[in-house]
């Protein structure tokens, strides 16, 4: 997403710039409860909310957290909380009565390693509660990854006009070294409150102007429940299809592609460039949605000649599932992973990179530096 | 003669010519709202003795014979109607017998998800600060699953009103144990009757709430006669009132009942409900601010730490 050129870069903190960005966005109601390693997002809205006419409340719990997104997205508000993968856990009821509702808001989870308490350090292991089984019931809602602080502000911007136009929760995966991460950032311009999307359904108030608007998920006849979650569906197919994204970098003419989001994208680029100093044809493809997750990116690489996809993340094995179903038996696929908050060297991933490489008989050059160049 | 009135929410300002100007309020007469009066076609000498409230939907409620929430929530109706607040009203309805109550009154409601009702109301006042928002809760969602919200929302004054329905059961699921199920009570999950010494006492709700500072209005009212129905609504117009004029959070305790899961008569309930809630339950007002002197429940917080350095000292 392009910025304006002229705005000033700043020097921020990840959790400060999913903040700030949010506010920029039109956010001005803020729900949140404390946990590490997301406490200076929280921080920030309380100071800067009550500036700005908005409201910081911070919350009994992440239950009573997300339930208050509900209310105010309910009432027609662009609205977010943000929490650490278990406060992420307790917040999953919520978001799905936000999905059954059609409700737009946007969660943070600024992961950390578990399960169960788990430790502080950054991690990744939310993958699959993310885009899988947040809480009960069919349902999707698309997740974000950044992998920058500068993505840090582009997402959160732009989760919350993804939000509205599908009246669907959405949802900022990123982790505690982001979190905690200090980069150069052109913060995306204000917007007019006035010029949100228009909400229609949003509990207002009739002002006996109209039928009143009702909030609900629930369906008592079962045809109804049904037909509301095929309609639902259909609204993620179109997501699937307009929504994906990814970048990729030297994978033209890839035969090894790895695969990896947010934090451990930045590790497994360097092992790529590594890679591609020492002969190999490795190229990176980094979902920047995790759901809908690139498939049509995967199809590429595979078209352009992939013949291995190494998943590289900081869990035991979550997206590599995803990467399997998008190359459906057409190449071989591999993991990587280090978890419980440690995060995977270049070397260690360079390593599992030319042992894939090897093991599918990819062709090895001489160390080629014009190629490298070119790719960048 | 017809007092049936058409459609929900949108009804005109003004009354449309050729209908009868209201009569005056008499002993058997209703005012109709203003906004009401073109609906119902007058014609000379006649009188409009009961209508549905404007702010009730002509949807058919869902409870069982017996049951107050009917009772309870055209008296909240009513209350809206002469409020005038149809218009800017947000409801949140609970999980319970109560659910569908957004299908009943014509104001915008939500549903929340099970004892959550206090912190969508919460943030729906905060997005919406000249709105009317109120949540309907019954035991199990307010003062089980929901207690922590029930004690927080109130404890930060939201200027919300909760109505609160205490039957001592949970009525949806089939009559289990309730927070508020009597010393003794059988239920389905206290077959041989609630046994405190494992499953402790019942929560007296009014008494719980009215030590906190938020709370500007608590009252426990009845709807097993006339009288009490009565003193039911003007607690529950009050505590409307008490919002609608910044003074804090009010909530209204309705003792109940649940003919169907006590296994009893309706008639039969409401003997039980006076033989043994309301001795457990006492009947009154356990905090109104504005009897005790204060205009706002946060002056009389202030009051109370009076004290107190830091909590004297103005916000920086």
């Amino acid at each position: 997403m392009a910025q304006a050129t002229d705005e000033k870069r700043v020097l921020m903190k990840g959790n400060e710039v999913l903040a700030e960005s949010a506010i920029r966005a039109g956010c001005r109601f803020f729900f949140g409860y404390p946990i590490t390693p997301q406490t200076e997002l929280a921080a920030y809205m309380a100071k800067r909310m009550p500036k700005i006419g908005g409201t910081y409340l911070q919350a009994e719990s992440e239950i009573a957290a997300i339930n208050m997104v509900y209310g105010a997205a309910a009432a027609g508000a662009r609205a977010m909380t943000s929490s650490s993968s278990p406060g992420v856990s307790l917040k999953g009821e919520g978001v799905s009565y936000m999905a059954g509702a059609d409700l737009p808001g946007v969660i943070i989870n600024v992961e950390r390693g578990g399960p169960g308490l788990g430790g502080i350090q950054p991690s990744q292991s939310d993958y699959w509660q993310a885009t899988r089984a947040l809480g009960h019931g069919d349902f999707f809602m698309p997740v974000f990854a950044p992998s920058t602080v500068q993505e840090m502000a582009d997402l959160v911007y732009h989760a919350f006009d993804v939000a509205d136009e599908y009246r669907t929760p959405t949802m900022i995966l990123a982790d505690g070294l982001l979190g905690q991460m200090m980069e150069p950032v052109v913060l995306p311009p204000a917007r007019d409150l006035a010029d949100l999307p228009a909400k229609p359904w949003a509990t207002t108030g009739t002002r006996m102007a109209r039928r009143h608007n009702v909030v609900n998920s629930l369906y008592l006849t079962p045809e109804e429940l049904e037909r509301t979650n095929v309609e639902r569906f259909e609204r993620y197919d179109r997501i699937r299809a307009t929504e994906q994204r990814a970048e990729t970098y030297l994978v033209d003419d890839a035969e090894v592609v790895v695969v990896a989001f947010g934090a451990s994208s930045r590790i497994a680029r360097s092992a790529v460039k590594k890679a591609r100093e020492r002969g190999w044809r490795v190229g990176l493809l980094r979902p920047v949605t995790l759901w809908p997750f690139p498939v049509d990116a995967v199809q590429a690489a595979l078209d352009g000649g992939a013949r291995a996809f190494l998943s590289v993340e900081m869990n035991m094995g979550q997206m590599v599932d995803d990467v399997r179903l998008a190359v459906n038996g057409r190449a071989e696929v591999a993991f990587y992973g280090r978890t419980g908050g440690i995060i995977p060297t270049p070397a260690e991933t360079l390593e599992h990179i030319e042992a894939l490489a090897r093991s599918v008989g990819a062709t090895r050059r001489d160390a080629d530096a014009a190629t490298t160049k070119a790719g960048e | 003669m017809s007092t049936q009135t058409s459609g929900r929410g949108g009804a005109p300002a003004t009354p449309a010519a050729g209908n009868a100007a209201p009569k005056p309020a008499g002993r058997h007469v209703v005012q109709l709202p203003e906004y009401q009066r073109e609906l119902v076609d007058l014609q000379p000498g006649e009188r409009v003795v009961a209508c549905r409230p404007h702010a009730f939907t002509d949807v058919q409620n869902s409870y069982c014979p017996g049951c107050t929430h009917g009772i309870v929530q055209r008296l909240v109706a009513e209350v809206i109607d002469e409020l005038g607040i149809e218009g800017i009203t947000v409801g949140i309805a609970p999980v319970g017998c109560s659910v569908t109550c957004y299908d009943f009154f014509s104001c915008d409601m939500i549903e929340a998800s099970h004892g959550r009702a206090p912190a969508v109301a919460t943030a729906v006042k905060r997005v919406h600060p000249e709105d009317v928002v109120f949540s309907y809760q019954g035991d199990g969602d307010l003062a089980s699953i929901g207690m922590a919200e029930t004690v927080h929302a109130a404890t930060r004054g939201e200027k919300i009103t909760v109505i609160f329905i205490n039957n001592a059961i949970y009525g949806m699921t089939g009559g289990q144990m309730a927070p508020t199920t009597l010393p003794n009570q059988v239920t389905q999950t206290s077959p041989y009757g609630r046994d405190v010494s494992t499953a402790g006492y019942p929560v007296r709700v009014c008494e719980l709430l009215s030590t906190l500072d938020g709370v500007a209005y608590a009252e426990r009212v009845s709807c097993d006669n006339l009288k009490d129905i009565r003193a039911a609504k003007r607690a529950i117009k009050k505590a409307f009132e008490y919002q609608i004029e910044g003074v804090g959070y009010s909530l209204v305790e309705v003792v109940s009942t649940c003919p169907t899961n006590w296994g009893m008569t309706p008639q039969q309930s409401f003997d039980w409900l006076r033989e043994n809630m309301l001795p457990y339950y006492p009947l009154g007002v356990y905090r109104d601010v504005r009897a005790e002197g204060f205009a706002t429940a946060a002056e009389a917080a202030a009051a109370r730490a009076a004290a107190c350095p830091i909590a004297q000292k103005g916000r920086e």
